[in-house]
């Protein structure tokens, strides 16, 4: 193995893609090619770091320097001042919440999260199996394969209080039971990376920057219900996430770590790859198999479950990416471990995604039960331009809306839902005073009525009835009558829509109307929108 | 077992049934909409939604389980409001103008409306404006007035195997129709009508012919003669008040004769001479050496099936046109020379239980008399309006008689209405034109019934026959892959493409469910029981007509007026064109 006296990280998320990290990355090779560094000097493309609104970000270590909006132009300086002469270059190292994170320990942007699921991200090569197994990579595997029984592993599960991070929040080890329990020759896995919230992609930089914790996941998961087979859905468009997991696959059969008789244990694991087609509802578990299944991409009738009737009708564990990418730690360290992350109630991490009006858009991780406040305003860098907070949507378009009263309350599975939201996949939409409710109102639900799959009818009618609505008042010729028709349909929906998309579609609205009623009136009354945006 | 209680009566009921299933134990109706006792559950109208005590939402009645011990509540003001609401979303979507709708009356979704008191829709009426599909001659597909029950997918999936109509695009743009939104004409359906059975309202129907039909009676040159066929009879009575089970033929001819029908005459004349040709031709390949099976070929929609998903075994069909083609071929030629009438003045008329008989009629091999063999086709439903628009008081008509000839028949000829109906006529005559002897037990109760899929084996001297009876296309389908796939070997199939044979045809009074078509089915079988001749070969208008003119069975006459041959068509008509 060859030793390095310095290694450079360049972030190769998609957002940095996006920003030329690619080009970034071309250069800082054949600059230091060119210098005769390139034996001592190693660059390596990582996964996500997280700070997705400076990219392209990269990070020197052992230092721990983050250079950040770093162009083609900037490459020989880095070279020359901090690679070859030491000397860290003070005007790339950024303003604000990132300046001056110089030393050796990991910057602070980092050290104010709590890094579980994203443990690997940015740090490692994810086209490297030996870079995941150098940071204990497949060593939970091995653990669960040699020392444990199946059932002994969904009780860990069970006991860390993990709970599922695609929104639902269902308790993962109860899930497993479910499946473990079913009778069945043949029972499946799936992955489930179909992320179509809007506003998160944490699922996609988890897959693109640490392919293999989620397959040895998979296979802890299919050891412990009893499953050989699995599946990861991802949606197409990803396709850097999909490139990086089918190549960990390749890596880890060369390596026995999927295939056939795994550590010798007699237990074996396969997993592929299916695309999905930009359906929102092929999210849901059931529309989800449907869809795999070559069907329409429709949520199914339940019970029965996918545990006990999923892909072909086998017993099928559904888990979201951020959930399964806990599930190596939870076994190499145990529940008790897990449970010292978070609440009481709620344990371990969650991945947010900050979009909106806040300096610091990306990823970040932060223990379960923290406040808006503090995610906004210490990790996040508050609201650009000196303007004032005025809601944010947690959980996704899905998700319900909160005003500034509400900055203190805890972010869980269990305390948004007592305000009317939800922690859902844990995008974050940030909004400042500047932008009208209803306008917003009227932006979600049109997504809504675009990813209805049209099964149900108070999903199908309803989210086109309810856009109808919000903009006649948008357009200042709505009536108190209407306010009362939103809610009465949107109770309907909420309690009678077949699945998730149309029993949440009116979350928004709802808190809305809870928390800003009083912009909604000046529509009507007044028709005038506060905010000057509706053109009335 | 699990013990239920709703609205604070308990049931104790299997487990696995339905709370639906419960309630009805109890004589709780919930109201339902995309429900339907023969389908699959759709469980996407969300009216028949409940309070189940422990379940954070409502759940709709007729696919939630239940449990031992469930508490549930079918009209708390939950409840009440979220039916009120999905129904008047359904409402808003949907045409208002039942008045002009066929299915006036006979609509659930406007009994619904009126069961839950329905005054006022809060939501904007809004329709999408689609076209009407009216690319063939037998259904009518309005779009607009489709509420996306899914019941006709189900049908046109599950039990006709089909899969021709499905939900095509997303959200409030949904709507059920071939793939790509092509028209009927240009997807591989049957035209069997079942969907129209399946749907709760008016977006799927048969076209309408009664004006065509009032006008040639009301013509002084032409002469409207009219056939009835055998499922006719026993259902026609649905449509004027009675209920299902009861036979009148008399009253039948009755009131056709009042409408103006020069002649009345029996499709029942011509399903017995279907037996004589048909049987004749089994005994013949029999012979022969094949190709065996012999398959029926009385059932249009099962043709039009057979032709675009089995191309390949057409060559087993059975030459014959069926009873409806064999007399309308006759009565232009056989007819119009006995009664010295010109066939071009000659309305050939059909009252059938079918829609796909409307597309058999327009086929343009069906004019081998010279004309089109058979000018109108009106379904059992077509011919109700009639005698209501009439205002012919159907119950105190007195019993006609069929006018002869072509109005004789058997028992034989009556039970083809009946899945296994054919079959079992065919053995009666085929058994003692091949033995010579008299059939012992005439009653083939193995072929009766409303079982998918009956098989039984006949002795016809030491030849042992190996027969088969499919009904509805899923079941045909089954058998027919048996047989392609060599699995099984027959030597006689008879297929119906509707269930319950043509009792339960596309052109039936609405409702038609199994229970019905099993009544109706039964009443048949109790007609041929009572008929003084049960076997086609024992009909003196047949041996006369074959005297008179036909000479031989599958002779040249035969063989020009009598028999026919199948196109092969594609399973996925126009593939090569991308959609849209």
């Amino acid at each position: 193995m060859q030793f390095y006296r310095s290694h450079v990280l360049v972030c190769g998320g998609t957002p940095c893609i996006l920003k030329g990290c690619k080009a970034v990355r071309d250069a800082l090779i054949d600059e230091l090619k060119r210098r005769g560094l390139d034996e001592e000097i190693r660059v390596v493309e990582t996964g996500c770091l997280g700070p997705c609104d400076l990219g392209p970000v990269i990070v020197v270590y052992p230092e721990g320097t983050l250079y950040e909006r770093v162009q083609v132009g900037d490459v020989p300086r880095i070279v020359e001042e901090h690679l070859l002469k030491g000397r860290v270059i003070p005007s790339l190292t950024g303003e604000g919440r990132l300046a001056g994170v110089v030393g050796y320990e990991e910057p602070t942007y980092l050290a104010s999260q709590e890094r579980i699921v994203l443990r690997n991200c940015g740090i490692i090569d994810p086209s490297s199996i030996e870079e995941y197994i150098a940071r204990d990579g497949y060593r939970a595997l091995g653990k669960c394969l040699t020392e444990m029984e199946p059932l002994d592993v969904i009780e860990v599960v069970r006991q860390s209080g993990l709970v599922g991070r695609g929104g639902a929040a269902f308790p993962t080890g109860l899930k497993w039971g479910f499946t473990a329990n079913a009778e069945s020759e043949q029972k499946f896995i799936i992955c489930n990376a179909d992320e179509g919230e809007p506003g998160t992609f944490k699922d996609r930089l988890i897959l693109e920057g640490d392919p293999h914790n989620i397959l040895e996941a998979m296979a802890i998961a299919g050891y412990a219900v009893g499953a050989s087979c699995g599946y990861v859905y991802i949606r197409g468009e990803y396709v850097l996430s999909i490139e990086r997991i089918n190549e960990a696959i390749e890596q880890a059969k060369v390596f026995g770590l999927l295939g056939e008789d795994i550590f010798g244990s007699g237990f074996s694991f396969d997993v592929q790859v299916v695309k999905g087609a930009g359906a929102y509802v092929c999210g849901e578990e059931t529309a989800l198999i449907e869809s795999m299944e070559g069907g329409r991409g429709e949520p199914r009738i339940k019970p029965p479950y996918p545990g006990t009737h999923g892909f072909l009708g086998k017993p099928t564990v559904v888990n979201n990416v951020e959930t399964l990418a806990n599930i190596p730690p939870i076994m190499l360290n145990g529940a008790q471990w897990y449970r010292g992350f978070g609440t009481s109630k709620c344990p371990g991490t969650k991945v947010f995604t900050m979009i909106g009006d806040i300096n610091s858009k990306g990823l970040i991780e932060v223990p379960m039960g923290i406040t808006l406040r503090r995610v906004i305003y210490e990790i996040g860098g508050g609201i650009p331009g000196g303007r004032d907070f005025k809601m944010a949507q947690t959980g996704g378009t899905s998700g319900g809306c909160l005003p500034r009263e509400m900055l203190d309350v805890p972010m869980d599975y269990f305390t948004l839902p007592e305000v009317g939201s939800a922690l859902g996949s844990g995008a974050l939409l940030i909004m400042d005073d500047s932008h009208c409710i209803v306008d917003i109102a009227e932006s979600f639900m049109r997504f809504f009525v675009r990813e209805s799959c049209g099964k149900c009818v108070p999903c199908r009618e309803g989210t086109a009835r309810l856009h109808d609505i919000i903009r006649k008042i948008s357009q200042g010729n709505g009536t108190y009558e209407d306010l009362r028709l939103i809610r009465d349909l949107s109770h309907a929906m909420q309690g009678t829509s077949l699945c998730g998309l149309g029993q949440s579609a009116p979350v928004p609205i709802m808190t809305m109307l809870k928390y800003f009623k009083d912009e909604f009136e000046a529509h009507i009354k007044n028709r005038l929108c506060p905010t000057g945006t509706c053109r009335l | 077992m699990a013990m239920v209680t709703i609205d604070g009566r308990k049931v104790q009921v299997d487990a696995g049934a339905t709370i639906l299933e419960a309630a009805d134990k109890l004589g709780i109706d919930i109201p339902t909409l995309c429900h339907h006792p023969d389908l699959e559950v759709q469980a996407v109208c969300r009216i028949c939604v409940v309070e189940i005590e422990g379940e954070k939402l409502l759940q709709p009645a007729c696919a939630f389980p239940v449990r031992d011990n469930m508490v549930v509540h079918t009209t708390t003001p939950a409840v009440r409001h979220a039916r009120r609401v999905n129904l008047e979303l359904i409402l808003a979507h949907h045409p208002t103008d039942c008045l002009q709708c066929i299915r006036n009356r006979n609509c659930e979704l406007q009994s619904l409306a009126e069961r839950l008191g329905i005054r006022e829709i809060r939501f904007e009426h809004k329709l999408r404006g689609l076209p009407l599909d009216e690319s063939t001659p037998s259904i009518v597909r309005e779009p607009d007035k489709c509420i996306s029950c899914r019941r006709c997918v189900a049908m046109c999936r599950d039990v006709q195997a089909a899969t021709v109509l499905w939900p095509v695009g997303r959200g409030a743009d949904v709507v059920v129709a071939p793939a790509c939104e092509r028209d009927l004409a240009d997807a591989a359906c049957a035209l069997c009508g079942q969907c129209i059975h399946a749907c709760p309202v008016g977006a799927i129907a048969e076209r309408d012919d009664t004006d065509r039909v009032f006008r040639a009676l009301a013509d002084p040159n032409k002469h409207v003669v009219v056939q009835t066929a055998p499922a006719t009879r026993v259902s026609i009575g649905e449509e004027l008040g009675f209920p299902p089970g009861r036979i009148f033929t008399g009253k039948l001819v009755a009131a056709l004769r009042r409408l103006g029908f020069d002649k009345v005459m029996d499709t029942d004349f011509t399903a017995d001479l279907t037996i004589i040709e048909e049987g004749n031709e089994l005994l013949k390949r029999i012979k022969e050496g094949g190709p065996l099976p012999l398959i029926t070929s009385c059932s249009p929609g099962w043709i039009k099936f057979g032709e675009h998903f089995f191309p390949d075994l057409l060559e087993y069909v059975s030459t014959c046109k069926s009873p409806q083609q064999m007399f309308g071929a006759l009565v232009k030629t056989y007819y119009a020379r006995r009664a010295g009438i010109d066939p071009k003045d000659i309305v050939s008329v059909s009252l059938m239980p079918c829609t796909a008989k409307k597309f058999e009629a327009d086929r343009p091999e069906m004019a081998s008399s010279g004309y089109q063999d058979v000018d109108i086709v009106l379904t059992s439903r077509e011919l109700g309006r009639m005698i209501r628009e009439v205002g012919i008081d159907f119950r105190s008509l007195p019993d006609d008689e069929h006018d002869a000839p072509m109005g004789i028949s058997t028992g034989a000829a009556a039970i083809f209405g009946a899945t296994g109906g054919v079959m079992e006529a065919a053995l009666r005559t085929v058994y003692e034109v091949a033995t010579g002897l008299e059939l012992p037990n005439i009653d083939l109760e193995e072929v009766r019934g409303l079982e998918g899929i009956k098989e039984a084996e006949v002795m016809l001297g030491d030849v042992k026959v190996r027969v088969g009876v499919a009904h509805g296309l899923a079941n045909a389908k089954t058998i027919l892959e048996l047989v392609r796939d060599k699995e099984r070997e027959y030597h006689f199939i008879e297929i119906m493409a509707c269930p319950g044979g043509c009792v339960g045809g596309g052109g039936q009074p609405i409702p038609t469910d199994m229970e019905i078509r099993g009544i109706r089915g039964n009443a048949l079988y109790e007609a041929d029981r009572l008929l003084p001749l049960r076997k086609s070969h024992e009909n003196p208008a047949i041996k006369q007509i074959y005297e008179d003119f036909l000479i031989e069975p599958l002779g040249e006459v035969s063989h020009k007026l009598l028999h026919t041959h199948y196109t092969q068509r594609e399973k996925y008509p126009g593939t090569q064109d991308a959609c849209d």
